[in-house]
């Protein structure tokens, strides 16, 4: 590292050393990844509260680049509970998505891997750590227990399938036990119906190109509910989706929550999405959570900086301003993070102590968490606990 | 699945103002036939203006006869007797309208009719084309689909460092190579021929075995020549496909990690296979002018190659317009297949 002569510059010894590192360490997670016929006690665990639907617990996820490790998730910990809906916002690549990927073990293979902490599934009868789960194994969670909706809806559909045989393969494979092809299409044209799509008949039949980017995203809610998952994972639903599609769609989710038992972890940069779906809130930045609390702690009462610039730079219906607030700089460069709040460069509220090392977690109330140095007075006068 | 595709396109097409895809295919030809003219053309300009004269050559050795008539004169009774008095355009219109007759002239070099020899050479060039052609779809789609799935692995560097060999080398060096080692050290082979010394007294299988024996080594240096670039073609595709955002969503169906690839992403890398190999389907009948040549195999590729030196018009101008309607063909075939394989694309 001494060598290193600007930031960002690799000499190409260093780079081939980073990346027979890098190789060594993946080789050996992806070979246990991939071992076959592990036995079920080996990832079997126990919830800390059977309420909760996920647990979190101090995750760490690393992508191990030719530039060097990138801790795209860094102690992450949180829950979501059974039948709630958990927010998480932040700006692109602070690791929300990589915490959900990491879920479903969808990350980037072989560089994207879960070196550290636990995330703890509820399967109703008993519980899982997907964390220590090998490939094959997690399989049979994907769209079962976990279903996700992703992002890009004109992209995530197989070109040169059609919609009800797409939809179809997900019940097959997890709910397809003496089901008759009729029954499938039974269900699929069901769940068409469920998600507001009215020439449901017609749109079984037809391939992805011939529907629009909001009937896409529509097919993509559908096969997520397919089987009735406990946990949904939507990442960004609505942001590649045109303003009024985009309502659209977060009424359907609105209904859909109620009708559904699931879970849902809705992911969004957008807060006033958040502030209409989520029962809990969880504000992530650089890998890290700032805040967590309800949807009522985090925008009535924001504590984070960050979070308090995040709500500065929503627009307000009805008040005029000449120009939109936006925090200052931008997001640190996520290899070799220094060791202190990673916010500091860019906070307003900086106080002496913030040079110190990275804040630990705050309750301010017994919803309401935050990691940040301005608060540590009232840890101290409360004498709250620090986890 | 594929079956149902079809019937769709067909059906779709149908629904948008006719029989489209018969309206296009009609519209293809048409246009084709345009290209093929002007092809012609510049093919028979070409020739006529070559050094290699077969009247040059036949009027030498008619003059060096004992009492023959001198060199000028037997060269203007030839070029009188073969049309080549006329200027260039009244010649290629000439050679048009019995081409268009079907009628396409003797051979000067082999002296039967063209379409006589055809008949007689194609035969072998097919099966060679064929049997190169199978080959290497069998070696190049399932490698490159492997390099593909295990990208930067060790297999995937041998893979394709071969598939990079076997591009770079030039036929006729390789099939060289293939006769240094296997005709002269090994002498498992003979170095060139379709036949051995003995084949009139073997019998029927003894033949055939004697014949399949003469055909390893060209089809061998055809298929490695060739297996390269198509393999790189099936990584380059596939490792697009995998890196589509439908395969992350195959996955996160909970699918087996066998049926995502082979299921989902291996039907997507399909479409510019099928493209590209049904495109070359007519290319069977092409022949391979370098490696027959090279290993003295009398298919069409060699004997266009001995017409052309000779200078032997007729078979010349027939083997470069059969290429060029196969080149035409061929690309009519692979838009077609186009629209058969990918839903989203319709011809207009």
């Amino acid at each position: 590292m001494a060598k290193r002569k600007a930031e960002g510059y690799l000499s190409g010894k260093e780079a081939r050393r980073i990346s027979r590192e890098n190789r060594k360490i993946t080789n050996e997670l992806e070979k246990k990844r991939k071992r076959k016929k592990v036995p079920e006690s080996e990832y079997l665990t126990k919830m800390h509260d059977p309420n909760n639907a996920v647990e979190f617990d101090n995750l760490h996820t690393y992508f191990f680049t030719d530039a060097g490790t990138v801790k795209s998730v860094d102690g992450v910990s949180y829950e979501v509970p059974i039948g709630k809906t958990v927010g998480v916002v932040g700006e692109s690549g602070c690791g929300k998505s990589v915490t959900s990927l990491s879920l479903m073990q969808l990350l980037q293979r072989p560089q994207g891997q879960i070196v550290e902490g636990e995330i703890r599934l509820n399967l109703g009868d008993k519980a899982v750590d997907v964390a220590k789960m090998p490939y094959e194994a997690v399989q049979h969670l994907r769209g079962n227990f976990v279903s996700m909706i992703f992002q890009e809806p004109m992209t995530s559909l197989n070109p040169v399938f059609r919609i009800g045989d797409q939809i179809n393969e997900v019940i097959e494979l997890h709910d397809g036990e003496g089901k008759s092809r009729e029954d499938m299409k039974k269900r699929t044209i069901e769940l068409l119906e469920m998600v507001g799509i009215a020439n449901s008949e017609g749109v079984y039949q037809m391939f992805p190109h011939e529907l629009s980017g909001g009937m896409r995203q529509r097919v993509c809610i559908a096969m997520a509910l397919a089987c009735n998952p406990r946990v949904i994972i939507a990442d960004e639903p609505t942001t590649a989706l045109d303003v009024t599609i985009q309502a659209q769609v977060l009424d359907l989710l609105r209904s859909l929550k109620d009708k559904i038992n699931s879970s849902i972890m809705f992911i969004t940069h957008d807060l006033g999405v958040i502030a209409e779906m989520a029962d809990y809130v969880v504000v992530m930045y650089a890998g890290r959570i700032v805040e967590k609390g309800t949807a009522e702690d985090i925008f009535y009462h924001p504590a984070h900086p960050y979070t308090i610039g995040l709500m500065a730079s929503k627009p307000v219906v009805g008040r005029q301003v000449d120009k939109l607030y936006s925090i200052p700089g931008k997001v640190p460069n996520p290899v070799n993070m220094p060791d202190y709040c990673y916010f500091k460069d860019r906070c307003e509220m900086c106080v002496e102590k913030c040079g110190g090392e990275y804040p630990c977690e705050v309750s301010i109330s017994p919803t309401h968490k935050v990691s940040c140095y301005r608060y540590y007075e009232i840890k101290n006068q409360e004498g709250g606990d620090v986890s | 699945m594929e079956a149902g595709n079809i019937v769709i396109i067909l059906r779709f097409s149908d629904e948008g103002g006719g029989f489209s895809l018969r309206n296009y295919i009609i519209k293809r030809v048409i246009f084709s036939i345009f290209i093929l003219f002007f092809v012609t053309l510049t093919i028979y300009t070409l020739i006529r203006c070559l050094p290699a004269s077969y009247v040059e050559t036949m009027a030498m050795q008619l003059a060096s006869k004992p009492g023959a008539k001198p060199y000028e004169e037997w060269v203007a009774q030839l070029n009188a007797s073969y049309g080549l008095d006329q200027p260039i355009l009244i010649g290629y219109f000439h050679w048009l309208s019995d081409f268009a007759h079907g009628n396409f002239g003797d051979s000067w070099r082999f002296t039967v009719p063209v379409i006589q020899k055809f008949r007689e050479v194609i035969g072998v060039s097919f099966v060679m084309g064929a049997i190169s052609l199978v080959l290497e779809l069998v070696i190049a789609i399932p490698l490159g689909v492997v390099a593909a799935t295990k990208q930067y692995s060790k297999a995937d560097y041998a893979i394709s460092a071969s598939a990079l060999v076997g591009i770079s080398l030039p036929t006729f060096f390789f099939a060289t190579i293939l006769k240094l080692i296997f005709s002269v050290k090994m002498g498992w082979f003979d170095t060139h021929g379709m036949v051995g010394r003995n084949f009139a007294q073997l019998d029927a299988m003894g033949k055939f075995l004697d014949q399949a024996n003469h055909l390893v080594l060209p089809i061998a240096t055809l298929t490695i020549v060739s297996v390269g670039s198509l393999m790189r073609y099936t990584r380059t595709n596939m490792l697009e496909v995998l890196n589509a955002d439908y395969i992350r969503t195959a996955r996160a169906k909970g699918l087996s990690e066998g049926k995502v690839i082979y299921h989902h992403a291996f039907r997507n890398t399909l479409i510019p296979l099928v493209t590209i190999v049904g495109g070359s389907l007519p290319g069977l009948f092409s022949g391979a002018l370098i490696t027959e040549t090279l290993f003295s195999i009398p298919g069409i590729g060699f004997t266009s190659y001995q017409a052309m030196t000779a200078g032997d018009i007729p078979f010349t101008m027939f083997y470069l317009s059969f290429i060029a309607v196969l080149t035409l063909a061929g690309n009519l075939i692979s838009d077609i297949l186009y629209a058969v394989v990918d839903p989203r694309v319709r011809l207009s």
